[in-house]
């Protein structure tokens, strides 16, 4: 048995749908929202990289090094205004972030 | 063979621990089932020929980014319990958006199929004797050397942006003033007091709180 393009993109389909779900799941632990980013962005890499395998092209692989490199900028930024916020506030919960409106 | 059975092994195992990461009641077991997850997506990573790319996605990834978010889910004392109040009530929107999503992503496949370039079905994106991170470098250096730079910036700017963000200067803390430290020479840091001498009348210090 062969495994195909086919295979992997079905288990970056789950994840990414997975990712989705959480954010809609957990709208109030920000947190959570963050980690289910980085699954949807884990989805596009693993599909990056298949692509990248059965087209015989190593730019896939490229871009997804570029797009790790982001990931980890935005997880970094994501985390410090979360400790920001809940020094100010003493709570995560984003529902009330609308307060923040001028 | 092996290489069907590690596919579903790391497929299984990435996809169940992906679900763990969204329905864990903790979030201390979410972050730790994340980490499995990318230990998985790894491992997919290595059979699909890309082992730069998955050794960097579990040094970048759980070395850096799982133990960031296990950090920052420690530190905030947060009442997690009160966070997922209402998670009922936002289950039927997100199995809503999610159904959607994955019947577009199905839909497309299955009406429009894969296009895989045709003749290079079973070529290998590695060229022949060259190691995968040889390759990627010789390409990454030479092609994308501009955005290899901008990416570069883009961390320079996250770790300025974090470091703004987070540093904070509190009041009435003692601090170690190295300016005024390096400044202080011999005319301030010295004081010679007149001693009369041959008496009994010594002068009492004239600051005598100057030493705390």
């Amino acid at each position: 048995m062969t495994i195909g393009l086919g295979h992997y993109l079905t288990v970056a389909a789950c994840l990414f749908t997975l990712g989705i779900f959480g954010i809609f799941l957990n709208r109030k632990n920000v947190i959570v929202i963050l980690m289910s980013v980085e699954l949807m962005l884990l989805a596009v890499n693993i599909n990056f990289v298949a692509f990248s395998h059965f087209n015989a092209d190593l730019v896939g692989q490229i871009f997804t090094l570029f797009i790790l490199t982001v990931a980890a900028a935005e997880t970094a930024i994501g985390l410090a205004i979360i400790v920001v916020y809940y020094r100010n506030r003493g709570t995560i919960a984003v529902e009330d972030i609308n307060q923040m409106r001028g | 063979m092996t290489t069907a059975f590690f596919f579903y092994l790391f497929a299984i195992l990435a996809v169940a621990s992906g679900a763990m990461v969204v329905f864990a009641k903790n979030p201390v077991h979410a972050v730790l089932f994340l980490i499995l997850t990318f230990f998985n997506a790894a491992g997919l990573f290595v059979l699909l020929g890309a082992e730069f790319l998955a050794m960097l996605l579990v040094v970048v990834y759980v070395g850096a980014v799982a133990v960031l978010f296990l950090f920052v889910v420690m530190m905030l004392d947060v009442d997690f319990a009160e966070l997922k109040a209402g998670l009922i009530k936002n289950a039927p929107v997100g199995l809503l958006v999610g159904g959607v999503v994955l019947a577009e992503l199905v839909a497309l496949v299955a009406f429009h199929g894969i296009t895989v370039s045709p003749g290079r079905a079973a070529a290998v994106a590695t060229p022949e004797g060259v190691t995968n991170t040889q390759a990627i470098g010789q390409l990454l250096y030479t092609k994308y050397v501009y955005f290899f730079q901008g990416a570069g910036m883009v961390l320079l700017v996250a770790m300025i942006g974090a470091i703004v963000l987070t540093l904070r200067h509190r009041e009435n803390v003692k601090r170690q003033s190295v300016a005024a430290q390096v400044a202080r020479g011999p005319a301030t840091g010295v004081e010679v007091v007149k001693v009369p001498s041959g008496g009994f009348d010594i002068p009492p210090a004239t600051k005598p709180e100057a030493a705390e």
